[in-house]
């Protein structure tokens, strides 16, 4: 490989690294402009604007304005079908001029080759996640979120693969690979394959989760150390939100993953031109691919880098859950059919006695409007919450959830017609209605799925009326959503090693499920919407067999 | 009149002068520079027939400079007559671009007064090639033409290119009205330039095959445009490599061994940015009244190659460096043979620098705009100089490269995602600040998506745009491809939209491609248009002009033809995971080939004991026992 091998190269990457370190206010989108074109680029630019439903406290973003800035390497004699992107997101401050400077280097170096057969476009993203949410629509003319965006002038066909590349320091230790995009979408294995491959030919560390990978597989604490990476992944995907730049692609179907760099004081340090070696490498592998990458595995789950438990493997856990239910279901539609010819029979006693299918609507209906409100509220009226409480409009809407929440609890849910029946075909619909629901929702995110029927499937399994009613209340409640989300919170800081106390822990669990609905607002995140008009309602009907008369 | 009539005359003598002193340097080569540096002067009086010439001057003047010189689209060929009724020219145009790219456009034109059609057997070839003219006379082909191309034209940074291709392979003939099966002799003929130019042809088949009403005119004479015979395809995922590249250059006269094609090496043509070449035939003029026809063969090779990737630091150009050859001379068959040189962009040296320089300048309107050229003539030994070779030099003096904005260009692109449905958006630029034009859009769709006609829009500036044409020829599942053809009217300095949704379908299994996760295709549209000139849109002369030349602003031709291909489209469609299922197939099939296979085979079988033959001995014992009536054994 032929980068920075020329002590040339090398000082026009040095030298475009310490013009980067001066601090930068905004995005210099004029001298970006220029710099790719000095360097033989097609260049564009995009504005984009976008109001968030309410401020982002974490980013203190409320109105958000920016510049999309792109350069298109036209690969010689060919026809623009293909592409691949390489980004770098430009935030104020100067946290990621190293990744811009490197971006630039490498625009440089490979316009120089002769070797592409895909177009490759080098996109300088402003306000990250949001820029690029604006880029890819433009790119496809979509709106999925009700975004405004300048069209772009410059395209280059289908884009095979993206890497966005997050350098903090100018020297890292290692490079970290993030995977989990929107909705917990995967790229393909072949991707984090591909990486780990190039890591271990230029010996860079590299690591997943942030965790290195250790080699003591057989003993306690390697398995250990497995597991809690694992977990860590299992907790990202759950969250259904794009853990870094690359998350936006998967819904086009463009393979991708973000490569950070980390800078965490080991003694092994790599500076940038290596991990430019690593990209030339991985760009010129994925330059040479006649397909998409469709031959790996899309449904995984990394305990490290070099293993992975494929589909195959943990779909049978979720199945051997989801059973529970199904015979759970198959026990009550028996004894219900058998009821009927035991105390009665003829046509006239079986719609007597027999609640039949129309009964339980109600508390259906009742569940899904308080889910429903749950969905539409929180947003909608953060106005007037603001007007009569003393909150901020991000505490406004958590707080007016939980609120809505809370209260749909407390909701009346049945008309209680018939006692001894009512419940049991309540709850025969209820059980068939989650295990649908969890089937599907492991399918397209297994790790949402999973959590989901481990906390839902023993209190659905359990709940009769004729439960202790306190104790089963309170078991009920700490398997809600809402409190498995908690849990979920305080696990994640744990597996991270980042423990945390109650008060930050409930802080964290607020801001993560503004967050949570930022996301849906702002990306098409389905993780919210799902668990409020689906999830939520759902539960509240084995709520209601609790407390049924 | 009697003047014009002297003029033609006068013509007319010097070329026969030249054609004679040209046979004569076939002849004696060794007193050729004697020769030549006699006859310089009538040299380039001959040249004012085509393209006003005058020997370079300290300060340039141009009023003397008017006469409309030959493009490639309002070609109308005259040619004088003379005894040899076959003329073989070439040239070479060079522009240097503003990115410091340099587009090099060569083109050989052989012209043969003959008959093909009518029965007429044409056995004796000179310069013509006799693969050709037997394609022509066998399939009654009135015109034909056929580009391979590798690339995609740049028209944002190069302009406007001398003769526009698709990406892949595109062909188009025009057969004569005697042909009675268009389809059986379309399908015949592109088999047989399938083994003429070693490509995939033979994949055109009816599903790529269409019959524009509108869009592909004949170039050459004619008035015959009923589209029954015109049959057009493209190939967009054709690789062109230099396996198309020597059979196209064994059909010049010289082929690779003298004059302009000597640049001609593949292994320099593909490594560029862009590389293109093509062959028209078609039947023009013989003469000014146009009494008899002869047929033209114009082979045209576009290639551009990237300053960057040269590997140079310096911005500088040469005839070696580009095709890693000097020019020694001119191809000896060649009636005339020389190279362009665009300079009108710097007319004071301040943007390159050219050496050696050359006292022939030439001025033409090509495209719309009126360009200037510096002039080699390799039929002259004076262009080689003393060391008999020319290796022609750019030196860049300045380094902007900013985008150009061509009146028209277009882009396309498939919007949405998801593999069901999905839209496919056309964007026409028109950046002409004050002059609406109209364009003539070919949309050819796979019938694999299929298009929702009624979601067709046309939107320019934010309002509809009504087509005052549309000619739609809806797909048949496997048999033929979706067509298009609109006339839009485009504003003065917008963006015209179309767009149109469309659903992918699920193929059976065997139409996939062996690598279906790398996409299908759908080839470029074509954009044909009459664009107004910028000659014409000058509205602030900056050149010295008598004024009462300027007063009408449409001195020349008001517009131009010009044909813009967007990008080919790479769309997916759904595709089955062929990995797994094909070994599921394979194993089980084994399985169930070697276990129920013999299983069956013991059930069925009916078992009988078998009688041992009865040894040779035993046999003539019984043949005698039988003659003497005792039983057998």
């Amino acid at each position: 490989m032929g980068l920075l091998s020329d002590p040339n190269r090398r000082q026009a990457l040095i030298k475009l690294l310490t013009r980067l370190n001066a601090p930068i206010c905004g995005m210099p989108v004029d001298w970006l402009v220029k710099t790719m074109q000095a360097r033989g680029l097609e260049v564009f630019t995009q504005s984009f604007s976008r109001t968030l439903p309410f401020p982002d406290e974490n980013t203190e973003r409320y109105v958000v304005k920016g510049t999309n800035v792109y350069g298109i390497l036209r690969a010689p004699r060919a026809p623009r079908t293909e592409a691949l992107v390489l980004s770098a997101p430009c935030t104020p401050g100067d946290n990621n001029n190293q990744a811009v400077g490197l971006l630039l280097g490498l625009a440089h170096y490979f316009r120089n080759q002769v070797y592409w057969a895909k177009d490759i476009i080098f996109l300088v993203n402003e306000h990250d996640l949001i820029g690029m949410q604006a880029w890819l629509e433009g790119y496809h003319h979509t709106n999925v979120t009700g975004m405004d965006w300048s069209p772009l002038q410059g395209r280059g066909g289908s884009i095979q693969a993206a890497l966005s590349l997050e350098l903090s320091s100018d020297v890292v230790t290692s490079l970290d690979i993030v995977l989990e995009g929107l909705n917990g979408q995967l790229p393909n294995l072949d991707l984090a394959n591909l990486f780990y491959a190039f890591c271990q030919k230029i010996g860079v560390l590299c690591t997943i989760q942030g965790k290195l990978q250790r080699n003591d597989w057989d003993s306690a604490s390697g398995y250990n150390h497995a597991v809690q990476t694992m977990m860590l992944m299992v907790m990202k995907q759950a969250s259904g939100r794009p853990w870094g730049d690359h998350g936006l692609f998967l819904r086009y179907h463009i393979e991708a993953a973000t490569v950070k760099g980390v800078n965490s004081f080991r003694h092994y340090k790599t500076d940038a031109t290596t991990i430019g070696r690593l990209l030339e490498g991985m760009y010129r592998k994925l330059n040479n691919l006649l397909e998409r990458l469709h031959q790996s595995y899309f449904f995984y789950l990394l305990p490290s880098l070099s293993h992975f438990v494929s589909i195959g493997y943990y779909m049978p856990a979720f199945g051997l859950l989801a059973v529970i239910l199904l015979l759970r279901a198959l026990d009550l539609w028996v004894q219900l059919s058998a009821q009927p010819s035991r105390t009665e029979d003829g046509v006239a006693g079986t719609e007597q006695s027999n609640p039949g299918v129309l009964s339980v609507l109600t508390p259906l209906v009742i569940s899904h409007l308080t889910g429903a409100a749950l969905y539409m509220l929180p947003v909608r009226f953060q106005e007037v919450a603001v007007e009569h409480f003393p909150v901020s409009e991000t505490e406004a809407v958590v707080l007016t959830a939980i609120a809505v929440y809370t209260a749909g609890l407390a909701l009346p849910h049945n008309t209680h017609r018939y006692p001894d029946m009512g419940w049991r075909v309540l709850k025969l619909v209820a059980l068939l209605y989650l295990a649908v629901l969890l089937g599907c929702t492991a399918v397209i995110n297994f790790s949402l799925g999973f959590i989901l029927a481990l906390t839902l499937v023993p209190a659905a399994a359990y709940v009769t009326p004729h439960v202790p009613k306190a104790l089963s209340a309170f078991f009920l409640v700490a398997l809600s959503p809402a409190c498995t989300l908690l849990f979920s919170v305080f696990f994640f800081q744990e597996l991270q090693e980042m423990p945390v106390s109650f008060q930050d822990g409930w802080l964290l669990y607020l801001s993560v499920i503004a967050q949570g609905m930022l996301d849906h607002y702002l990306y098409g995140s389905l993780v919210f919407p799902l668990v409020a008009l689906l999830v939520y309602p759902c539960w509240l009907l084995f709520w209601n067999i609790l407390f049924w008369k | 009149m009697a003047a014009h009539r002297c003029r033609n005359l006068a013509c007319l003598l010097l070329l026969f002068l030249s054609v004679f002193l040209v046979t004569m340097s076939q002849e004696t080569t060794l007193g050729h520079e004697q020769h030549a540096t006699a006859v310089g002067d009538p040299q380039t009086g001959a040249e004012t027939k085509h393209t006003a010439e005058k020997p370079r001057v300290e300060e340039k003047r141009w009023e003397e400079t008017k006469v409309k010189a030959t493009t490639q689209a309002s070609d109308t060929a005259v040619l004088t007559k003379t005894q040899v009724n076959e003329d073989f020219q070439e040239e070479l145009v060079i522009r240097p671009l503003h990115s410091g790219d340099i587009y090099a456009s060569f083109q050989f034109r052989t012209v043969w007064e003959t008959d093909f059609m009518k029965g007429n057997k044409v056995s004796h070839y000179r310069l013509f090639p006799k693969s050709l003219g037997q394609v022509i006379s066998k399939f009654s082909v009135r015109e034909l033409h056929i580009s391979f191309t590798q690339g995609y034209w740049r028209t944002m940074q190069w302009g406007q290119p001398f003769i526009p291709s698709p990406p892949g392979a595109e062909l188009w003939v025009w057969f004569q009205d005697s042909v009675t099966d268009v389809d059986a002799t379309w399908k015949e003929l592109t088999n047989v330039l399938s083994g003429i130019f070693c490509a995939s042809l033979n994949f055109i088949d009816s599903t790529n095959t269409l019959q524009p009403s509108a869009s592909f005119k004949p170039l050459g004479i004619g008035n015959e445009t009923d589209h029954r015979f015109l049959r057009y395809a493209t190939l967009p995922r054709e690789i062109v490599c230099t396996e198309n590249l020597t059979p196209w250059k064994k059909l010049l006269p010289c082929g690779s061994k003298a004059g302009l094609a000597v640049l001609l090496k593949s292994e320099k043509l593909f490594h560029s940015s862009f590389h293109s070449q093509s062959v028209h035939i078609r039947p023009v003029c013989q003469d000014r009244q146009c009494k008899s026809s002869s047929w033209e063969l114009r082979q045209a090779l576009n290639v551009v190659f990237d300053l960057h990737t040269s590997g140079q630091s310096k911005r500088e150009w040469s005839l070696f460096k580009m095709f890693s050859r000097t020019l020694t001379e001119a191809c000896p068959l060649a009636s005339s043979s020389k190279i362009y040189i665009d300079v009108t962009d710097n007319p004071q040296e301040e943007q390159f620098e050219l050496s050696p320089a050359t006292p022939l300048l030439s001025q033409a309107v090509v495209l719309g705009d009126r360009r200037t050229f510096s002039v080699y003539d390799l039929t002259q030994q004076v262009t080689f100089g003393t060391v008999r070779s020319l290796n022609l030099m750019i030196r860049w003096k300045s380094s902007e490269g900013d985008m150009l904005r061509p009146l028209l260009h277009a882009e396309r692109y498939v919007a949405g995602y998801g593999l069901q449905t999905g839209e496919i958006h056309t964007l026409m630029y028109n950046n002409h600040p004050f002059r609406s034009f109209p364009v003539l859009l070919l949309d050819s769709v796979p019938w694999y998506l299929r298009l929702y006609i009624h979601t067709l829009k046309v939107i320019s500036k934010g309002k509809d745009n009504n087509p005052s044409y549309i000619h739609y020829q809806p797909s048949k599942d496997r048999e033929r491809p979706h067509l298009l053809e609109m006339l839009l009217q485009l504003p003065p300095h917008s963006v015209t939209e179309v767009t149109v949704q469309f659903e992918r379908a699920l193929l059976k299994w065997t139409e996939y491609t062996p690598d279906p996760n790398h996409g299908f295709y759908v080839g470029s549209s074509v954009i044909s248009s009459l664009v107004p000139s910028t000659v014409a849109m000058e509205t602030n002369i900056t050149m010295e002009q008598p004024l009462f030349s300027s007063f009408f602003p449409c001195k020349e031709e008001s517009s131009y033809f010009a044909r813009v291909y967007t990008e080919p489209l790479l769309v997916n469609l759904p595709t089955p995971d062929f990995s797994m299922p094909y070994n599921v197939i394979c194993l089980t099939c084994t399985v169930v080939a070697v276990g129920y296979g013999s299983l069956y085979n013991l059930l069925t079988r009916s078992f009988q004991v078998e009688e041992p033959n009865p040894g040779l001995a035993k046999r003539i014992a019984n043949v005698i026992r039988r003659m003497r009536g005792v039983p057998p054994l």
